[in-house]
């Protein structure tokens, strides 16, 4: 059975992503219901993922649908970006980073040491975000007025580091 | 002023690159994936200032500033680290390391200028 994972090793990656969202894409992220995630594939075209090691271990995925990383990612960079290629997925990964590296900052701030990977990132319809067995995975979705997407975070306390 | 940007996101070597020619630092900029490429440009290349990220495959930023900061020949080169380790105690690696200064990322135009007229001595 997955361990539990509690709001406090959540709400790092949640307000991250509103802040560098907000600060580099110019959207206002509204958060919709946090839920368990049962299987491995992500509904949405996209994902940049990150590893996380430390005092806690998973990782953390942004994904989205087409439609929203075009929008986010002609934001981010002030070009217009008409397809997912090689140059959209290096941003993609980039605002990953970005998210994972505000949320190594506020875990810091809490006395919590983590190490983040570089950025890897999927594409692909209904592609799949493997996390080892046991780890549980939350999905955070959200809307903005760039369309929707949403953060997942697979995550579980890393003892031997305590 | 010549300067070399490391990163191996093209989306942040082109953003920094724009930002550079915005605020008037444009006149020539190399440009390496991460600090291995870095280290091959430079030994044909001089630079007034380096500006790396920290988090890449292959080298990473630290240990190029280290690497760097052991050869003579750029051992007093300002360096700048464009980088998402916001945390205190990456900063103070950095520093240790032989960083001058240090921005997080995202940042501001304004900030990069300040940043970069600090460690270029433009500015008290």
């Amino acid at each position: 059975m997955a361990a539990k994972l509690s709001v406090e090793w959540i709400n790092p990656f949640i307000e991250a992503t509103e802040e560098i969202l907000s600060t580099v894409a110019m959207i206002e992220p509204k958060r919709g219901k946090l839920a368990l995630k049962k299987d491995s594939t992500v509904e949405y075209d996209v994902s940049g993922i990150i590893g996380i090691t430390g005092e806690a271990v998973g990782s953390i995925a942004l994904s989205f649908p087409k439609k929203t990383a075009l929008a986010v990612v002609s934001n981010f960079t002030g070009e217009e970006v008409l397809g997912i290629d090689a140059d959209t997925a290096d941003a993609i990964g980039e605002l990953t980073n970005m998210i994972a590296g505000r949320a190594k900052k506020i875990f810091s701030d809490k006395g919590i040491k983590l190490k983040i990977s570089v950025p890897n990132v999927v594409i692909g319809k209904n592609h799949t975000i493997n996390s080892p067995k046991g780890t549980p995975t939350i999905i955070i979705p959200f809307e903005s007025e760039s369309g929707e997407f949403a953060i997942q975070v697979s995550l579980v306390p890393n003892k031997s580091e305590d | 002023m010549k300067i070399i940007t490391i990163d191996d996101s093209s989306t942040m070597r082109r953003i920094i690159k724009n930002t550079l020619k915005r605020i008037g630092y444009g006149d020539e900029i190399l440009e390496a994936e991460n600090g291995k490429e870095a280290l091959e440009i430079l030994e044909n290349n001089d630079v007034d200032l380096i500006i790396t990220d920290w988090n890449m495959p292959v080298m990473d930023g630290l240990t190029f500033v280290k690497k760097i900061r052991a050869n003579k020949k750029f051992d007093d080169v300002p360096i700048i680290m464009v980088t998402t380790e916001a945390a205190k105690e990456d900063i103070i690696t950095a520093l240790k390391a032989g960083v001058n200064n240090y921005i997080v990322k995202p940042f501001t135009p304004q900030v990069l200028k300040e940043k970069i007229e600090t460690v270029m001595g433009l500015k008290e």
